[in-house]
């Protein structure tokens, strides 16, 4: 893969901004497309682009350093001051993931600074930064330490050799006679020692190695060892800045009156009451609604509650997700467009000894994260600054670009720490960003555009709604020989500017997967897909596709498990023979789990495996239902093989997290709209799962010599099935429709579908 | 004028009594380690103390603390030596941080009233506090090991 060079983007610049922004989210489509990781970082790991090597960019690094010019950035990623402190920089967001921690842990292996003294910053918008295999600067995917694992041991290996080279011309000997401890270099023969920091300003001088030999993984001394966060301290001391703590001098603090209908237009606008709120600046018309701009944020939101618009509803007035339910069942009753097809499933459904068919529903799901969307923008003529926690640097800061009207290199982003992001903080039409510069076009000065809760809830964005309908023909032995798999939901890619490239042949990748790649080795197999277009926007959440397709493709294996009288963990055994990894955690989780083991009347276990990111995820929940039909989760455990693990620690957090989130989806929450109006409004109708109902959960990572894969998102797709099976075994109702209802399970009723 | 202490300093605010002490604190006096989640009392993100008790801030109007005590995160402790900030430290707590201050607040009046609570008392004491990352495991290791520290402390 060839890295463009900033004089390259330059020249591009100059001809056409947009056309370089389509060719950025080609590229990023198109890879992300790719559903297969691994295959990608490995094509693009023989020509890995070592961005570091950009002149422009050292003199951008050593600009970084500040006043301090004696600081050695021997690359885009790393710095080396003269007190020894070592800073990485972080092309990737940190959203809670422990990136920042995992990055530096990866470079530093092959640097062997004193780990004590290494810090993290974030990156700039830079190519030098974009992502190793989607080719744009960005977080997301559970990618963030695939992409960087070969690139920052180069770069830690790159500074390395040159402060043992400054240290050897120092003392004039031979540099393979030096070796490094901790961050100083030493000569054991004469017995001379030198700290990176002494050594920075000489390094600065030499050219940079041209060959990089990295270290066999039996040498590793940091990668696979539960390091602390190096964020830890100022996230519990208050220190910590997200895009909600930044003041610039002279601020100005807004929000936006947005429609209550997606696609809604201002007819009219009545400000005389708001503006007579002390403080209150101004209320003006933007493309995305109404700006009440004021002193404070208190005055402004009180002023949007003054403010009178008048609204013209446009054509999605009657949306309803009660009528789409039905519509999209409905649908599901005829076959769309083929994603997945082997053998001849018509067939082997028609003559199986038995057949059963069952429909899946989950709901739209907002992101919520709990620092909601904000920005500061800093619009000048000739000049355009945020600060802002997004996952999508590139893509945003063409956006901004775009809606300011400069040129790309004219905008600057800072990237602040982020309060959650779960995908929402990659918004693929960059929505909170372009609103945020039209907000700084009529506040006439620096602004800090604030979305509240109700607007996070309200805002759309939200992880499709999907219906899966299923058949599954078995034979005399209880054996699957059929699957069919009708999926229907809207695109995520449809209407936004991966459209052209992240749909194939009518289907989107994100709507099957997890669904269209299934693991199991049943015979026969079908999975199609109709993707309605609803005025709803829709994107990424925590595990995208999956968080359906997990919950549905496992609930309905459990189902086909009972219908041929298997025990469900002994099913998957055989159907996972050609899965070895797979199969070797489903057994883990089975022993940790005491799967077939007694257990407390009243209390069931459920298992469920998926496949997602590269990373394979088994669970096992316990759990019961009490006589008005509340769900308690008793326990959680989870088995994962995500090849070498950097940090175990971060691992464990990231699956403890991630089942919290995925629960919080299987019994808590729904964003539902009639007359087109979204009917929730903050945590009150929205509930999150709380400390009281948080369950104990036990982490088993498979120890691996393969490369690493991602740790974000794959917890959360076996979470809902794990739980609605254990629901089955326990009660013997069959849940397949998300949230999980306590009044269907209230003793007498029954479970609706 | 309003005038109370926050984190042992005497100040005076000119703001309408009415805004909460939320917005008053982060966005007039600049302290922003306590967090706006909701605006609902819903999600604790916003938890300082007034007087030793637990309150959210983002529905308390400045005329509830006049002439009180207001203790925000960064007012815990001097240098970050409370032992819950050391629990979290150990446990390595946090992940995107947001909720965290919130968290340690409600937990240090807790550990205050109670030296060594049990489960039941942490998911009682804890209920307000959303964490939609899911650290809530470790929240509850980090309080018990925390009250731990605690004890150890007043035993040398």
């Amino acid at each position: 893969m060839k890295c463009p060079t900033d004089s390259d983007l330059k020249v591009r610049l100059a001809k056409n901004g947009n056309s370089l922004l389509e060719d950025a989210v080609s590229k990023a489509a198109s890879r992300m497309g790719r559903r297969s990781f691994l295959k990608a970082t490995a094509s693009a790991s023989a020509g890995l682009c070592i961005a570091g090597f950009i002149p422009e960019l050292l003199r951008a690094s050593a600009q970084a350093a500040g006043p301090n010019s004696n600081s050695f950035a021997p690359n885009a990623f790393l710095r080396i001051a003269p007190d020894d402190t070592v800073t990485v920089i972080s092309g990737h967001s940190e959203m809670g993931q422990g990136i920042y921690t995992s990055l530096a842990m990866v470079l530093n292996e092959e640097l062997e600074a004193d780990w004590a003294k290494v810090r993290v910053e974030s990156a700039p918008v830079d190519p030098a930064y974009n992502h190793t295999v989607y080719g744009v600067q960005m977080t997301g995917g559970s990618s963030s330490t695939p992409s960087e694992w070969e690139r920052l041991r180069k770069m830690g290996a790159m500074g390395r050799l040159m402060l043992v080279q400054a240290a050897a011309q120092k003392w004039s000997v031979d540099s393979s006679t030096c070796h490094v401890v901790n961050g100083v270099v030493i000569h054991a023969a004469t017995g001379k020692k030198a700290t990176y920091g002494s050594l920075a300003t000489d390094a600065a001088q030499l050219k940079p190695p041209t060959e990089i030999k990295l270290k066999a993984p039996k040498d590793f001394t940091l990668i696979g060892k539960p390091k602390h966060r190096v964020d830890t301290k100022a996230k519990t001391n208050g220190t910590a800045q997200f895009g909600l703590d930044v003041k610039l001098p002279g601020m100005v603090y807004a929000v936006v009156a947005r429609p209550p209908v997606f696609g809604g237009k201002v007819k009219s606008v009545d400000a005389a009451e708001a503006l007579k709120i002390p403080g209150v600046r101004a209320v003006e018309q933007i493309p995305e609604g109404v700006a009440i701009v004021a002193d404070r944020f208190w005055a402004a939101k009180q002023a949007r509650e003054k403010v009178k618009i008048s609204w013209d509803d446009g054509p999605n007035a009657n949306l309803s997700t009660s009528q789409m339910m039905s519509d999209f069942s409905r649908q599901s009753a005829s076959p769309g467009i083929v994603a997945k097809k082997m053998g001849d499933p018509a067939s082997a459904l028609s003559g199986a000894a038995k057949t059963i068919t069952a429909e899946y529903d989950v709901p739209y799901l907002a992101h919520a994260m709990m620092e909601p969307l904000n920005c500061v923008v800093n619009l000048g003529p000739d000049s355009c600054e945020l600060w802002t926690g997004t996952q999508f640097q590139t893509i945003d800061r063409m956006q901004a670009a775009k809606t300011a009207g400069l040129p790309p290199d004219k905008v600057k982003i800072n990237t602040t720490l982020l309060g959650g992001g779960f995908g929402r903080r990659a918004n693929p039409a960059s929505d909170f960003i372009i609103e945020a510069v039209n907000v700084a076009k009529v506040a006439k000065a620096p602004v800090k555009v604030v979305w509240t809760r109700e607007d996070d809830l309200a805002g759309g964005w939200y992880r499709p709604m999907w219906h899966d309908r299923f058949s599954a023909g078995l034979d005399a032995e209880g054996n699957p020989v059929a699957w069919t798999h009708t999926i229907v939901g809207q695109s995520i890619m449809a209407g936004t500017l991966f459209e052209s490239f992240g749909i194939k042949n009518g289907v989107d990748s994100a709507s099957v997967e997890g669904a269209a790649d299934i693991l199991y080795g049943i015979p026969n197999v079908q999975v199609d897909l109709h993707s309605p277009k609803i005025a709803v926007p829709v994107q990424w959440w925590r595990s995208v596709g999956h968080s359906h397709t997990g919950f549905s493709v496992e609930g309905f294996f459990d189902e086909m498990a009972h219908a041929g009288k298997k025990d469900p963990y002994q099913l998957r055994r055989p159907l996972l023979a050609k899965q070895p990894r797979m199969l070797a955690l489903l057994d883990l989780v089975a022993q940790k789990g005491n799967w077939g083991k007694p257990l407390p009347a009243g209390h069931g276990r459920g298992i469920a495996t998926h496949f997602s990111f590269d990373t394979y995820v088994a669970q096992i929940i316990e759990a019961s239902v009490d006589k008005s039909g509340n769900v308690r989760v008793h326990k959680v455990i989870c088995a994962v093989d995500c090849g070498r693990v950097i940090n175990p620690d971060i691992v464990k957090a990231q699956m403890e997290g991630g089942i919290i989130f995925g629960l919080t989806a299987a019994l808590k929450t729904e964003i539902t709209l009639e007359n087109g109006r979204v009917q929730q409004h903050n945590f009150y109708d929205y509930p999150m799962v709380r400390m009281f109902e948080s369950p104990e959960i036990e982490v088993h990572i498979m120890p691996s010599e393969e490369n690493p894969t991602g740790v974000g998102e794959p917890s959360v797709p076996p979470v809902a099935p794990a739980l609605t099976n254990a629901i089955f075994a326990a009660t013997g109702k069959r849940i397949r429709r998300l949230p999980i209802r306590a009044g269907e399970l209230a003793a007498g009723n029954e479970v609706k579908s | 004028m309003t005038s109370f202490s926050l984190n042992g300093k005497q100040v005076s605010v000119d703001e309408d009594p009415a805004t909460p002490l939320l917005w008053v604190i982060r966005d007039s006096l600049g302290l922003t380690g306590t967090k706006f989640g909701c605006g609902m009392a819903l999600c604790g993100a916003c938890t300082v103390h007034l007087d030793g008790k637990a309150i959210r801030s983002c529905v308390a109007p400045l005329s509830r603390v006049e002439g009180k005590h207001v203790t925000t995160i960064e007012g815990l402790s001097p240098d970050a030596s409370h032992p819950l900030q050391r629990a979290w430290l150990e446990i390595d707590v946090p992940q995107c941080g947001y909720c965290q201050s919130g968290q340690i607040m409600s937990a240090a009046v807790l550990l205050h009233e109670n030296s060594k609570p049990t489960d039941k008392d942490i998911d009682e004491a804890m209920g307000g506090n959303i964490c939609r990352c899911g650290t809530y495991p470790r929240i509850r290791r980090a309080i018990h090991r925390a009250a731990e520290m605690a004890s150890e402390k007043r035993k040398s």
